[in-house]
């Protein structure tokens, strides 16, 4: 198994990974919420506490706090855009397009030629599909990205979005 | 775009990152906002059943706990919602798009491990019929503070 998830000295591995689905689910919206997330996994307050910052601390956990759903707020239009970009070049134009505050994923990924050539993945919201288009644009004309092939995906249809359940639900377990 | 009050903006745009880490958080909130605990937590339950969020919760970096994958399908549009539904039953798949482009449905597959996303990707395969492009991620470029938010 390739979990890299080491454990704390005073949790149990099946504890973290337990406490790791819990988070993925979302914490009780009540007043206490880590002592509720302690009581099902057999921890007390402070421990999960410790825990969630550990896990924060070594590159786990990439954020916490209100996931919000874009397309709910009338961010409709979400194009994923994908860039063939010389090998030598792709991480330095990767970190420069993540840090662009129009977009909000920037990762390299393989090409699989002949059908897919493009190994840069970067994706952008905006209220309409001509924001969107236009700012594009305005990226690729700016930084001169439009001497680079590139593809702009728009999403139709969304049939399925929730978070990634990393972890299978391990929390009966851990509490035997 | 939706009506939110202000408080709402607030709560949905600045605590996307660095929830408080502490034995009431919602308390902590409420008192960065000037309102009460209850509110916060009621506030949150509403924009919850409203799907303005899906929850108040951690996002993992990928690949570190687990691993997934980004696939596509170039599938014929008269069996489009078809092979969509099968891909969308299985629980390893979190996201899956229709995208304008021949290779026209886009999943996310997640899992503990890599063998079980190859499993996964090869039942697709068979039952589709279809080719499945396999694209794991190779690096992450980008720091998440969250979906900036603009208010009209």
């Amino acid at each position: 198994m390739d979990m890299i998830v080491t454990p704390h000295p005073y949790l149990q591995q099946e504890q973290t990974r337990a406490l790791i689905h819990a988070l993925e689910l979302g914490l009780p919206l009540s007043p206490r919420p880590y002592d509720e997330l302690a009581k099902q996994l057999g921890l007390d307050e402070q421990q999960v506490m410790d825990e969630i910052a550990r896990l924060q601390d070594v590159g786990i956990i990439k954020r916490m706090g209100v996931v919000v759903r874009h397309r709910k707020l009338g961010y409709r239009a979400n194009a994923m855009v994908v860039w063939d970009i010389p090998d030598e070049m792709v991480s330095e134009v990767g970190c420069f397009m993540g840090g662009l505050p129009c977009v909000t994923l920037s990762y390299r990924r393989p090409r699989r030629l002949p059908q897919w050539p493009y190994n840069l993945f970067t994706m952008i919201h905006g209220a309409s599909r001509d924001q969107v288009l236009e700012k594009i644009n305005e990226l690729a004309k700016t930084y001169s990205l439009n001497r680079f092939n590139y593809k702009v995906l728009f999403s139709k249809t969304c049939y399925k979005q929730r978070g990634a359940h990393y972890v299978k639900n391990k929390v009966s377990e851990a509490k035997k | 775009m939706i009506q939110l009050s202000q408080t709402d903006q607030l709560l949905l745009n600045n605590f996307q990152h660095g929830f408080p880490l502490q034995e009431r958080p919602y308390a902590e909130i409420a008192k960065q906002l000037n309102v009460s605990e209850e509110y916060v937590i009621e506030s949150l339950q509403r924009l919850q059943a409203e799907g303005i969020i899906s929850r108040v919760g951690s996002v993992f970096y990928p690949n570190r706990i687990g691993n997934s994958t980004l696939a596509a399908l170039a599938v014929p549009e008269n069996v489009l919602d078809e092979v969509a539904d099968m891909v969308s039953n299985y629980d390893e798949v979190n996201h899956n798009y229709q995208r304008e482009h021949e290779y026209n449905l886009w999943f996310v597959i997640t899992a503990e491990n890599r063998q079980a996303i190859d499993r996964v990707l090869d039942d697709i395969t068979k039952r589709s019929g279809l080719d499945v492009l396999d694209l794991p991620m190779l690096e992450d470029y980008y720091i998440d503070l969250g979906f900036k938010l603009q208010w009209t």
